[in-house]
């Protein structure tokens, strides 16, 4: 198991060291000159020359790369010029709104699909199966941005279920003492109802908006592994042993079905985290994606950096994690490694 | 002649068969007539602004009512389709060569040449890829070109992958041999032997992208980037709609985001029935 583990982290160096060059290829890109744009359009040539020297854009481009590399290791990702402020620190205040937002995005499509799938599998040709299928090729079909709108107009404006989709709390509640960052666990820990549910009131329309557009490709998934773990011997085997048809369904059949809906993971993490950049500018969620918006919009390039590493990062180490828990799943793997 | 004569019958099997993809083909042809024809048919000048007009809902004046501007968001909806018809074309065809050719050549050479390919597509794939595209165009400038780029870009390992897969099981075939044999360079068969052989597969992935290509672009501009306002686009004009969701005057961002929906799924479904038309066995 040990070195199942040591393997894969081995394997997600190259990914890393991947996305360190393109990210760092990324600001070379930038058009003009970052030295100019500091100095002001009034500033002389000899000026330009010293603040170009103080950025080090001067050196040769190795030598620029190796000073990148060593302020990501000490955790520096460069000051927004907007604000000044250190991009690390903030995105590390935003990290878990994003955070928060996207798992419970995730939570909610398991809850939804894996079930969809499941009883699409097991009566084909049923309208649950019809209305399955229907629902992943809509969802998938619809602009993540334009079902979080719907959903506003619906449960907002229409039916006034939810409250005014702005932000993670209420105006006039103040947020849960940080231990987290995650307002629903803080809320919890505090032993504060009232924070709880104003958190998870703002919280469920932009996971479920994420949970809609990722429903397709799990339910899907699902359903065809299903399929074909259903029509198996070994099942056969268990309904003709007289075993009830729960039984064979969750422990026999289900158990061997989940393995691609893990790998399928991977793939609608990628969805969910681009989408979530989409999501939290509908719902003014202060997450890193509103603020790498913000700051693509006044073309502050530090920022947009800061939140593409994170990300790539953060998708890396997901991965990383479902493959080990792939493993732990299914004991071939680990066997075979 | 009778292969292509069989080939069309077998299409309009599976037209027959399968009014989904009948349906997502009527839909095609009306979303290709919009782009074509569009700017010379609509009502109204799809920026003309009238403030005395503004915010109406629909009506039988105005189908899909009007913006804060006054303008007719029927029209904008109209002409809006060749520009974002045009981004998931344009970037649909420069990933189909980038793409295709870079894997065909990974799969005919392997050696260093597919290294660096498919070193190349899964460094892409390491990043969660909307969030790619928008550092993309972040860093090469906001502009409709680099948009293009960006959603070709993400879309690379896809292509690369597929074709490598495909042109690797035709390295040793029959007939790749025979044309080594009668004298053929690497570079003509992979051009004339390898390349149209993988093309029908290549273009269903085309299809199959299509819908990813115009949701891309569409959240790209959704939040900023590429086009700018006043021209119509269907991101930005949900995105210029968004605001009045909250306060009722739902029309505005509903229906590009209507069209926007329409065009996304009609690809999805075409791409599936290409599927079945290129690649039965492949059928879920």
């Amino acid at each position: 198991m040990f070195s199942l583990i040591f393997n894969r982290l081995m394997l997600a160096i190259p990914s890393l060291i991947g996305v360190v060059i393109v990210t760092f290829l990324l600001t070379r890109a930038l058009p003009g000159d970052p030295a100019a744009y500091f100095a002001g359009p009034a500033a002389t040539e000899q000026a330009i020359a010293e603040i170009r020297a103080k950025l080090g854009t001067d050196k040769p481009l190795i030598v620029q790369f190796g000073r990148y590399v060593s302020d990501l290791a000490r955790g520096e990702l460069g000051n927004s010029l907007t604000t000044g402020q250190s991009v690390a620190k903030e995105i590390a205040t935003r990290l878990p709104a994003s955070a928060e937002l996207t798992l419970i995005g995730l939570m909610l499509v398991v809850i939804l699909a894996v079930p969809m799938g499941i009883l699409a599998a097991t009566r084909p040709g049923s309208w649950i199966d019809h209305v399955t299928r229907i629902v992943s090729t809509a969802g998938v079909s619809l602009p993540v941005f334009f079902t979080g709108l719907l959903l506003v107009y619906v449960f907002y404006y229409r039916l006034g279920l939810s409250p005014s989709p702005v932000g993670r709390l209420d105006v006039f509640l103040s947020a849960p003492p940080h231990i987290t960052g995650f307002y629903l666990i803080d809320a919890a820990l505090a032993r504060d109802a009232e924070v709880f549910v104003a958190a998870l009131k703002q919280l469920i329309l932009p996971a479920l908006t994420l949970a809609i557009f990722a429903l397709a490709p799990i339910a899907r998934m699902t359903r065809a592994s299903m399929l074909a773990v259903l029509s198996a011997d070994f099942v056969r085997t268990a309904r003709a042993s007289g075993l009830s048809s729960s039984k064979v369904i969750v422990t026999y059949a289900f158990r061997n079905a989940v393995l691609p809906v893990i790998t399928t993971l991977g793939m609608v993490l990628s969805f969910l985290l681009g989408a979530n950049v989409l999501v939290e500018k509908v719902f003014a969620w202060p997450g890193i994606g509103s603020f790498a918006v913000e700051a693509l919009i006044a073309s502050d390039y530090a920022p947009v950096q800061g939140f593409v590493l994170t990300m790539a990062a953060l998708y890396v180490a997901l991965n990383l994690a479902i493959d080990i828990a792939y493993g732990l799943i299914d004991p071939r793997v680990r066997i075979s490694s | 002649m009778s292969t292509n004569a069989s080939a069309l019958r077998h299409a309009r099997y599976v037209l027959g068969e399968n009014p989904v993809t009948a349906f997502a083909f009527g839909l095609f042809v009306l979303i290709v007539l919009a782009a074509i024809l569009g700017p010379s048919v609509v009502p109204y000048d799809p920026l003309a602004s009238n403030t005395s007009r503004a915010l109406q809902a629909p009506s039988a004046q105005h189908w899909f009512g009007t913006d804060q501007l006054g303008r007719d968001i029927f029209s904008r909806v109209i002409v809006a389709t060749r520009l974002d018809l045009f981004i998931a074309i344009a970037s649909v065809a420069l990933v189909f060569m980038l793409g295709g050719l870079s894997g065909v050549a990974a799969g005919y050479f392997g050696g260093w040449v597919d290294k660096v390919v498919m070193r190349i597509a899964d460094t892409i794939m390491a990043f969660p890829l909307f969030v790619l595209a928008m550092g993309i165009v972040a860093a090469l400038g906001n502009s409709v070109q680099n948009i293009i780029l960006a959603t070709a870009i993400v879309n690379f390992p896809l292509y690369a992958r597929v074709a490598r897969s495909e042109a690797n099981i035709r390295r040793e075939a029959g007939y790749i041999e025979a044309a080594r044999l009668s004298g053929n360079g690497d570079a003509r068969i992979v051009l004339t032997q390898i390349l149209p052989n993988i093309i029908p597969i290549l273009v269903v992935q085309m299809s199959l992208t299509m819908g990813y290509a115009i949701l891309n672009a569409a959240g790209l501009s959704f939040i900023g980037l590429g086009v700018r306002p006043p021209t119509p686009e269907w991101g930005i004009m949900v995105a210029e709609g968004a605001a009045f969701m909250v306060s009722g005057e739902w029309w505005i961002a509903f229906f590009p985001g209507l069209a926007l929906m329409l065009a996304v799924f009609c690809f999805n479904l075409l791409g599936d029935g290409l599927r079945d038309i290129v690649d039965p066995r492949r059928r879920t």
